[in-house]
C-alpha cells in the first residue's frame, strides 16, 4: 500500500493549495538553496548571536552574522561618568573572565593618567588575571565540548570554575561581579589564607585538568569531528584582525604578554602555544595549553609576591582608604574631590591593549583634561573574531557551524558592547 | 635607527606636506594625515616591506562637538614583524555630511570596524562593500555616539513591538 500522495501528480489537491496560498511554488527541494535563520535565541550561539545562513542542501553557501542584540551603549555611558565609576561596567564586557577586563581597564587608565602601581598590587593583578584566564578558557573548552555533544567535559570544567569562584569569594568578596581593581592598585590586600587557597586549588587542578584532557583528547568523536573543520588560513587571520587563541591556532605567534610585556610578564617564564593546523581542533589545543601555561605563571607569581602596599600613594589620582578618610582631614578632601570631579588626566589620547582570554582587548581614551573621558573606544576581541565566521563556515556542513562558533569562542557581552 | 624614527622619516619623505601632525603622547606614535591622502598613506604603510603594517586593529572616530571640523577618524594599526602600534588620524572637514575613503581595500578587517563607526557616528565610508548599521536597526534615525545624542536616548526612536490584543 502506498499511502503517500505525490503532490505534483494530484492536480486537484495542487489547485486547492494554490488557491489558498497564491505564492506557493513547488519545486524539487533538493535543487534549491534555502535561507535559514540561526539565533539570536539559540543555545549554541553563546549568547545572542544571529546568523543568517544560505544553505545548499546541508552545506553552508553563505553566512551573514547580525550583531547588536546585546548592545547596551557602554561607550556612550563611559563618556558620562568618571574613570572610577566605569570599573564595574568592565565586569559586564566579557563576563566569563571579568577580572581580566578589570585589570585591562585600570592599566589603560593608568597609562593615560601616569599612575605608578606598587609591586604587590601588580602581582595580585597578575594572579587574578591568570585565574581569570583559566576561568575564561574553562568555559570556552567546556561549552565547546558541549556544542559537539560531550556533556561530561562541560560539567567537569564548570566544577573547576566553581572552585575558582570560591577563591574570588574569599579574595574579593564577590563571585561573579568582582570590580576588584582600583586605579593605582587593588581594593583590598590578598590575605595569606586566600593565597594558600589558590595554591591548594592549583595542586588539585593540575590532576583534574589532566583527567579532563584525557577524556577529550582520546575521544574519537570529538577529535575526528573537529579535525579539519573551520579552516582559517594564516594570511586571512592576519588580514581579518583575528587575535588571541584563534590567531595562534592559525600559526601566528602573537601574544601581547610576550610581544609588549605589561605588568611583570617579562619576569615570567612561560611558553606561547602555537598550532599550525588552522582548524577548530588547533584552537582547542591552544586553549588547553594556555591553561597549563597560566598555572605555571600563577606558581611563579605566588613565589615572587612580597608583602607591601597594594594601593599607590598618589592623592590626586588614587582614592584613599576608608579608614583614613574618616580620621584625616586631608584624605577627606581628596576623597571629596575624586568622587565629585574624578581624576583629571592630561589632554591627549592613548591606546592600551592586553591579552585577554578571547584576544586583544584594547581601550582607546581621548581625554580633554576633565574628570570623565571625552571618548572611550573598546576594541573587543570577540567582535573582531566573529568577523572571520563567514569565511570559516563557508563550505562546511550546517551541523559544524555550531562547533565552529564554539571554537572561535565569542562572548556577546563584549562583541555588542 | 629605531623603528619609531623610521616610520616618521619615511612618512615625512613621502607625504611631506600632507602630514598634519605627528605626536608622541605617552609613547603612542600618532600621525595625522589629510583625508584626501588617507587611502594612499594606508596602502604605503601596508605595502612598504620595511614597515609592513599588516594588521588593522581598530577603526573609530571622535566627535569634537563644537569644533569646526567636527569628526576625526582614528585607525590603529599594528606591524607583526616590527611589533609596533601606530595610530593614524584624519580630520574630516565637512561636518554636515561627513565622508571619507574606506580602507577596506587595504585591510579586510576594517569592514566591520567601519560599519560600527558609520552606525555610531554617521560617517560615510566611500567604496565600502557593505555599509550597513552594525548594532542599531536599519530604520534608526540617529547616531548614538554623536555628542548631541542624549545619554538617556530619545523616547520613541526605537519602536517597541506591538502588543497583541487578547
Amino acid at each position: 500500500m502506498n499511502n503517500q500522495i505525490d503532490i505534483t501528480n494530484d492536480e486537484k489537491l495542487l489547485s486547492k493549495l494554490l488557491e489558498s496560498d497564491p505564492d506557493l511554488t513547488i519545486e524539487d527541494a533538493l535543487e534549491n538553496e534555502m535561507v535559514i535563520n540561526m539565533g539570536p535565541q539559540h543555545p549554541a550561539t553563546h549568547g545572542v548571536l544571529r546568523l543568517v545562513l544560505r544553505l545548499d542542501g546541508e552545506t553552508v553557501v553563505k553566512c551573514v552574522p547580525e550583531l547588536g542584540y546585546l548592545h547596551r551603549g557602554y561607550e556612550k555611558m563611559a563618556e558620562n561618568m568618571n574613570y572610577y565609576d566605569y570599573i564595574p561596567h568592565t565586569d559586564r564586557l566579557d563576563y566569563t573572565a571579568n577580572l581580566c577586563n578589570n585589570v585591562a581597564y585600570v592599566l589603560a587608565v593608568e597609562k593615560l593618567a601616569g599612575i605608578e602601581v606598587p609591586e604587590r598590587a601588580t602581582y595580585i593583578r597578575m594572579i587574578i588575571n591568570e585565574l581569570g584566564r583559566i576561568m575564561g578558557h574553562l568555559v570556552a573548552v567546556g561549552t565547546f565540548a558541549l556544542d559537539v555533544g560531550a556533556v561530561t567535559a562541560f560539567m567537569w570544567t564548570f566544577r573547576e570554575r566553581e572552585f575558582i569562584q570560591n577563591i574570588f569569594d574569599k579574595l574579593i568578596g564577590a563571585r561573579f561581579t568582582t570590580s576588584y581593581t582600583r586605579l593605582g592598585g587593588v581594593s583590598a590586600d590578598a590575605k595569606d589564607d586566600s593565597l594558600s587557597m589558590i595554591k591548594e586549588f592549583l595542586e588539585k587542578f593540575v590532576y583534574a585538568f589532566d583527567e579532563f584532557e584525557r577524556l577529550l583528547n582520546t575521544n574519537r568523536i570529538f577529535v575526528e569531528r573537529l579535525d579539519g573543520t573551520g579552516i582559517l588560513p594564516k594570511e586571512d587571520a592576519i588580514a581579518l584582525g583575528i587575535t588571541g587563541p584563534n590567531l595562534r591556532g592559525s600559526g601566528v605567534e602573537y601574544d601581547i604578554r610576550r610581544a609588549k610585556p605589561y605588568m611583570f610578564y617579562d619576569r615570567m617564564d612561560f611558553k606561547v602555544p602555537v598550532y599550525h593546523e588552522c582548524d577548530s581542533l588547533a584552537r582547542y589545543f591552544v586553549r588547553v595549553d594556555e591553561i597549563k601555561e597560566s598555572v605555571k605563571i600563577l606558581y611563579q607569581c605566588l613565589e615572587q609576591i612580597k608583602p607591601g602596599p597594594v594601593l599607590a600613594n598618589d592623592p590626586k589620582n588614587v582614592l584613599p582608604h576608608k579608614q583614613e578618610i574618616y580620621t584625616k582631614m586631608e584624605e577627606l578632601i581628596y576623597d571629596f574631590m575624586l568622587v565629585n570631579f574624578g581624576i583629571n588626566p592630561p589632554v591627549g589620547d592613548t591606546y592600551f591593549s592586553v591579552e585577554n582570554p578571547k584576544g586583544e582587548l584594547g581601550f582607546y581614551f581621548v581625554s580633554n583634561g576633565e574628570g570623565h573621558p571625552w571618548k572611550l573606544k573598546i576594541r573587543s576581541p570577540s567582535f573582531c573574531n566573529i568577523q572571520a565566521l563567514p569565511l570559516m563556515v563557508k563550505g562546511q556542513m550546517i551541523s559544524d557551524v555550531v562547533a565552529i562558533i564554539g571554537s572561535i569562542d565569542p562572548v556577546m557581552g563584549e562583541a555588542d558592547k | 635607527m629605531e623603528f619609531r624614527e623610521l616610520v616618521t622619516t619615511k612618512t615625512k619623505e613621502k607625504f611631506g606636506s600632507d602630514v598634519v601632525d605627528i605626536t608622541n603622547f605617552r609613547d603612542d606614535l600618532s600621525i595625522e594625515i589629510k583625508p584626501e591622502r588617507l587611502l594612499s598613506f594606508c596602502k604605503f604603510l601596508k605595502e612598504d616591506s620595511e614597515l609592513d603594517f599588516a594588521m588593522c586593529v581598530d577603526v573609530t572616530a571622535i566627535d569634537w562637538a563644537k569644533r569646526k571640523n567636527r569628526f576625526t577618524t582614528v585607525y590603529h594599526i599594528y606591524s607583526l614583524t616590527n611589533n609596533f602600534n601606530l595610530r593614524i588620524k584624519s580630520t574630516i572637514e565637512d561636518a554636515k555630511n561627513p565622508e571619507i575613503d574606506s580602507v577596506t581595500s587595504v585591510w579586510k578587517s576594517a569592514d566591520w570596524y567601519e560599519r560600527e563607526t558609520w552606525d555610531m557616528y554617521g560617517i560615510k565610508f566611500k567604496n565600502h562593500p557593505d555599509l550597513r548599521r552594525m548594532y542599531m536597526p536599519e530604520t534608526f534615525e540617529y547616531y548614538p555616539l554623536r555628542k548631541d545624542f542624549p545619554v538617556m536616548g530619545i523616547p520613541g526612536s526605537l519602536p517597541l513591538p506591538k502588543k497583541e490584543e487578547d
